[in-house]
């Protein structure tokens, strides 16, 4: 290669390094990550991960510089090397007995570290995660049962008092600085429900209680995926925990208790009756109507809620209508059937859903 | 031992040194032609149904395995196309679901079980200086029966019946409930032909390699690849039995309301999950434990030294199979399973690092005392350690619980799969096709396109696999068709995506280079690679007979530490299919046994056990059906026994030095059934 | 020649026609549009049980031929909770629905009808509830439960208790054609 074909590569790789560490670099933060922990289960998961992630890092360069190393040696001496090589079985009889024995040792030493270096890691993961399951606390905490279904979440608010017990989908909302104990289960086939940035994922098997606890340490919007594989909207299986001061959790805890309000329009009283007679009742409860079906999340404080179908769409009027029309459009294969409603009885439906504050 | 081979070498050439040169070239030749007269493969169109030769069957296996994998392939760019962009349009969610779990299956099921398999029955023979494989006829039968679950697989994902559960097939979604039509029974079923297939392919290799060696080939001379292809042979036998049951449970909830899965009837989801993964942890060590002996194979030959630590190696490939299937419950971590024992098998997921680790220090001790010559098969090697390594780090991460929490069941583990199966297995496979490619076709790959073959590989692998890394940790979770604008996940999918591109395009390359060679590449000689295994001791491509006079062994390099003066194994009937058979431990000569020629009736048996399970997904009469036929098929088989044709007076004589060899060492040998 | 031509033919056909079968089982259609029936009108008066059963030509329910669709017709049976009082077939409150007897007829547009009309003594009317692609769905799963449909699309077991075989391994049952329950015979 030519000396300005050497230094056009050079400078070729230098920014392509550049390029893939600022690549690396962008995105650590989000709504959705790991590495922005938002309480102390995945703050400490996080940190096994920077051990781990350094461990590793350094291990992969030594192997490759190793490596690079060796070819290059094996490089400069191919010349000498002859039609048959010269073996030997016996130890310490190879062709170039000193080599053999330094090799030897260097070999069993790089064994002793990866073994080392395995155990430290063995047992830093071990007391992770045991700090993760034992500091478990059952009082004072908020309980919460969440039920995976194709394809969305259902939340139920447990209380000692049954008439305190409130259901709501596809978000959760806690109190910032206070443990969550979740209590996951499912009602048809395996979900698993996670939160990158507050905690790790667990699995809802039908027939399997599971139970988990979270901390939120600061007030926020964080994402969550189901992560196991539930067929055909596994992608659009989604949810919001919205971590707020316990005053505003209070509130809300309040306002979600109540029954649904009372159409107050008469748009709104007709899209009441739209909701009634349509088959939209055939699946979804408003708490305070007749609609009691629980096939369908729970419309009772609909229009309370971030996001519409599982965190697919953000819950605005254009979107609510494109979903009640054409489910199928969006969610291909979801449970939820299209309704062709008349225009006059869509808007006034869509103005009682999104009263339902 | 090398005394005895001495006399060993007089009585069997006594006959041969008696006369003059040409004589001998004349009798030579003769007995050339007969023994190609005695182990031809059938021709013509129904002869490819009757071939019994182990290479003939391993090249189908190759060959069949690679249209698998380039049909996979088709199908992660599709996915790739799908991915590029957030709320792409371009398939849905059920024919994404399909593809996604089409090319799970096909990967590894269809290519690379098969493919590793394929080339262990074209090469351990070879390698251990026998002239096919222990049970000829049951080896076609497995190709048959290989080739049919595939057929049965691809037939139906073209006609809308592919299989949409995952490669993993999770009950309760595959199950009864969940999953209407007969996508996943078709699925189930490929399964139990592909495992058929492999446990066949598994018998195979390890009767053949520890009763059939050459004389002289101690366990201790075995090579690396014969020791990894052992290795993976019992991993086989002990792994594929559990999935053939998760395989045969989940049909039958499905066809015949059984149920093993359905929590409701004290059945239970998690066992399927235990079934599936003591098979398929393993499974991955099944497909990278034969890779690793390319890798050893051509780390020997290309760094012009013994390879370092030989008994380190064979016992870290021993404790890898062990310990693979200590590993299953890692990717169940987030089940709900007690604590305490998922410690149990973090501990088993990071001790299975150790011999890993051993064995890439000692191929890189090798490296360093060698005297290297950079052909693309060692290129391939060195890109294997470089992904592989990497790989494995991220599988200690994974064994870890608290981060597998994390990151289980996202694209973070998709790139550390991928890193570990394609840097573990495709990197050394395609080193393995530059590398033996000349033995099967007597031409040489070009070396200018394998280099591009190699860069593209192994930029395109990284530029498509790497970011996934940072997705799984930015929260992408797997198996989804779409994801969401907002998610900030489109630009490093957009690079995956391209990536898979570059991977394409170097896959051509390939293909392209074979084109060519096939017609005019370099003639290759017997051992271009100037190589120590026997395979390279005889023609390129072998006949049909593999060695005309089988050289005895003197050492573990076999034919580094060959001189002029080696004997070689006579004494075979060149009229019958005549094969020596050795001691397990030694490799003394033990008895002849005449090895069964071309039959119909591998091709009948797999028609009727594919009859069975084809049959049986839409009608229970499949069942008795098919055993009816089998049995018919069964007794063709054993009805046609070999025939003995009366022994010539040469025959008896070379029987004479036979037995008199055995005589010699003590040996009661005795001709076989 | 000709005889192994033919039987080359025959045998392509069939495994085409096969195929054109596997196709049509396996289609998720998710937004389909369903065969058209009108019910128009509600019709009570000259409607009871036994043979005189609404003049309907006999229909065909593509939903019959898709397992998928059957399947969903089997999760709406339970979602809509016709097992309230039909329970898993065998009847209770209502009828049973895996025997040989139908009250207001089998044909799949006997079914549509009085899923969407509802009939006497206990039957809603699930008018303007259900939209008509379900509908078909719930008629074609009804018709499954007496083995009625193809085995390859015929639902398999659920994953609940066991309470009786699956419809994919349900005996077809030959409908009788003139049948009054006792519940519902008129007072002499």
């Amino acid at each position: 290669m030519s000396m300005r074909g050497k230094r056009l590569a050079y400078r070729l790789t230098t920014q392509a390094c550049l390029l893939l560490m600022s690549v690396l670099l962008t995105g650590c933060a989000g709504a959705q990550s790991v590495l922005d922990p938002a309480g102390p289960q995945a703050d400490r998961i996080s940190k096994i991960w920077w051990l781990f992630f350094y461990v590793s890092a350094a291990v992969l360069l030594l192997v490759i510089i190793f490596m690079l190393l060796a070819v290059h040696r094996g490089r400069v001496r191919e010349k000498g090397a002859g039609d048959v090589p010269e073996v030997d079985e016996k130890r310490g009889s190879a062709p170039d007995a000193n080599l053999e024995r330094r090799m030897t040792n260097t070999v069993t030493g790089a064994t002793i570290i990866t073994v080392i270096i395995l155990l430290v890691l063995t047992i830093a993961s071990f007391s992770i995660g045991r700090s993760l399951s034992s500091s478990m606390s059952e009082k004072d905490a908020v309980t919460i049962e969440v039920t995976g279904q194709q394809w969305w979440w259902q939340v139920r608010y447990m209380d000692a008092n049954p008439g305190n017990i409130f259901y709501t989908a596809n978000e959760i909302h806690v109190p910032v600085g206070q443990p969550v104990t979740l209590k996951l289960n499912s009602t048809d086939v395996i979900h698993s429900f996670w939160v990158p940035n507050l905690v790790g994922k667990k699995d809802l098997v039908p027939g399997h209680d599971a139970t988990i606890w979270f901390e939120a340490d600061r007030p926020g919007l964080f994402r969550g995926q189901c992560a196991e594989y539930c067929g055909l909207q596994h992608a659009h299986m989604a949810f919001w925990v919205v971590a707020e001061t316990p005053e505003k959790y209070q509130a809300w805890v309040a306002q979600q208790r109540q029954s649904a309000q009372e159409p107050s329009t008469d748009a709104e009283r007709r899209g009441q009756q739209v909701f009634l007679s349509a088959p939209c009742i055939m699946c979804h409860t408003i708490q305070g109507t007749p609609a009691g079906a629980t096939i369908g999340p729970n419309l009772t404080h609909v229009a309370s809620r971030i996001t519409l179908a599982a965190g697919t769409l953000p819950n605005t009027r254009g979107h609510l209508s494109g979903w009640v029309v054409d489910p199928q459009a969006i969610k291909p294969g979801n449970r939820m059937p299209p309704n062709s409603l008349n225009p006059d009885d869509l808007q006034a439906l869509l103005d009682y859903l999104q009263s339902l504050k | 031992m090398a005394e005895t081979e001495g006399t060993m070498q007089e009585k069997i050439d006594r006959s041969a040194v008696d006369n003059d040169a040409s004589a001998v070239a004349l009798m030579e030749e003769r007995e050339r032609a007969e023994l190609e007269r005695t182990w031809a493969s059938p021709k013509g169109f129904f002869g490819w149904f009757t071939n019994t030769n182990h290479k003939d069957i391993a090249m189908r296996y190759i060959v069949t395995a690679f249209v698998f994998f380039l049909l996979a392939g088709i199908e992660a760019v599709l996915m790739r196309i799908q991915l590029a962009r957030p709320e792409n349009r371009f398939l849905g969610p059920d024919l994404y679901n399909q593809i996604f779990t089409m090319h799970g299956t096909t990967m590894m099921f269809l290519f690379a079980v098969p493919m590793m398999e394929g080339i262990g029955l074209y090469l351990v023979p070879l390698m251990i200086g026998t002239r096919n494989v222990a049970f000829p006829r049951m080896n076609a039968f497995g190709y048959y029966v290989y080739l049919i679950g595939g057929l049965l697989i691809y037939t139906a994902f073209l006609l809308n019946v592919g299989p949409d559960a995952g490669w993993f097939s999770y009950v309760p979604l595959s199950g009864p409930a969940y999953s209407p039509g007969k996508r996943v029974d078709i699925w189930g079923q490929m399964i139990t032909f592909t495992e058929i297939a492999a446990l066949v392919g598994a018998v195979e290799i390890i009767t053949t390699v520890f009763k059939q060696r050459v004389p002289g080939m101690s366990l201790n001379r075995i090579p690396l690849f014969v020791w990894a292809q052992v290795v993976t042979a019992f991993m086989v036998i002990f792994a594929m039995p559990s999935v053939m049951l998760a395989s045969q449970m989940l049909p039958a909830d499905r066809l015949i309301n059984t149920h093993f899965f359905n929590p409701a009837e004290g059945g239970d989801a998690l066992l399927y999950q235990h079934l599936f993964w003591f098979f398929g942890h393993p499974e991955v060590y099944i497909i990278f434990i034969p890779a690793l002996g390319f890798v050893s194979s051509i780390i020997v030959t290309f760094a012009r030294r013994q390879i370092f630590g030989y008994t380190a190696l064979v016992l870290s490939l021993i404790a890898t199979g062990f310990i693979g299937f200590g590993l299953w419950v890692h990717h169940m971590f987030a089940t709900p399973l007690p604590q305490l024992g998922q410690s149990f098998f973090t501990g088993a997921s990071m001790m299975i690092a150790i011999p890993s680790g051993v064995q890439i220090f000692c191929w890189i001790a090798t490296l360093w005392g060698g005297k290297l010559s950079l052909k693309t098969p060692l290129l391939f090697v060195l890109g294997f350690v470089a992904v592989f390594v990497l790989g494995g780090l991220t599988g200690v991460m994974v064994a870890s619980v608290p981060l597998d929490l994390q990151v289980h069941d996202t694209y973070f583990v998709v790139a550390h799969l991928h890193y570990v199966l394609i840097g573990g297995a495709v990197f050394p496979l395609f080193g393995a096709f530059y590398y033996w490619f000349p033995k099967w076709t007597g031409r040489l790959l070009s070396e200018r396109a394998g280099r591009w073959n190699f860069w593209l590989l192994f930029i395109g692998f990284n530029l498509t696999f790497f970011p996934m890394h940072q997705l799984g940790l930015k929260g992408m979770t797997r198996r989804i068709y779409t994801y969401l604008p907002e998610t900030g996940w489109g630009n490093l999918n957009l690079a995956a995506s391209i990536g898979a591109a570059i991977i394409g395009v170097s896959v051509i390359i390939f293909l392209i280079n074979v084109a060519w060679a096939r017609r005019r590449g370099l003639v290759a000689g017997d051992n271009p690679w100037r190589a120590d295994t026997l395979e390279w001791g005889t023609a390129s491509p072998p006949p049909s007979y593999n060695f005309a006079d089988p050289p005895i062994v003197a050492g573990r390099y076999a034919l580094w530490t060959m001189t002029a003066e080696t004997p070689v194994l006579k004494g075979l009937s060149t009229k019958r299919r005549e094969v020596l058979v050795t001691r397990v431990m030694d490799a003394e000569p033990d008895h002849l046994y005449e090895l069964p020629g071309p039959s119909i009736w591998p091709f009948l048996l797999a028609l009727a056990t594919g009859e069975t399970f084809i049959v049986g997904i839409f009608t229970p009469w499949g069942f008795p059906i098919g055993a009816v036929l089998s049995l018919l098929a069964l007794f063709g088989w054993f009805w046609s026994k070999p025939k003995s044709e009366g022994g010539t007076a040469a025959d008896s004589r070379q029987e004479q030095s036979l037995l008199s060899l055995g005589e010699a060492q003590g040996l009661p040998l005795k001709k076989g059934a | 020649m000709l005889p192994a031509r033919r039987i080359i033919i025959g045998l392509c056909a069939g495994v085409l026609m096969l195929s054109l079968a596997a196709c049509e089982r396996e289609k998720r259609d998710f937004r389909q549009a369903p065969p058209s029936v009108t019910v128009n009108t509600i019709s009570q008066s000259d409607l009871h049980p036994g043979s005189n059963m609404p003049a309907i030509p006999p229909t065909e329910n593509p939903d019959e031929r898709n397992a998928y669709a059957v399947s969903e017709g089997k999760r709406l049976y339970d979602a809509y909770n016709c097992s309230g009082c039909h329970f898993h077939g065998g009847g209770g409150i209502g009828p049973p629905l895996m025997d040989d007897q139908w009250v207001y007829g089998g044909d799949p547009a006997n079914i549509f009808s009085t899923i969407v009309e509802g009939r006497p003594n206990g039957m809603p009317s699930f008018r303007g509830k259900i939209n008509d692609a379900q509908v078909w769905e719930l008629a074609a799963f009804v018709r499954s439960m007496s083995g009625q449909v193809r085995k390859d699309v015929a639902p398999a077991r659920d994953d609940h208790m066991y309470a009786k075989p699956s419809e994919q391994s349900t005996k077809q049952e030959q409908p009788k054609e003139s049948f009054v329950p006792k519940s519902a015979e008129l007072p002499r």
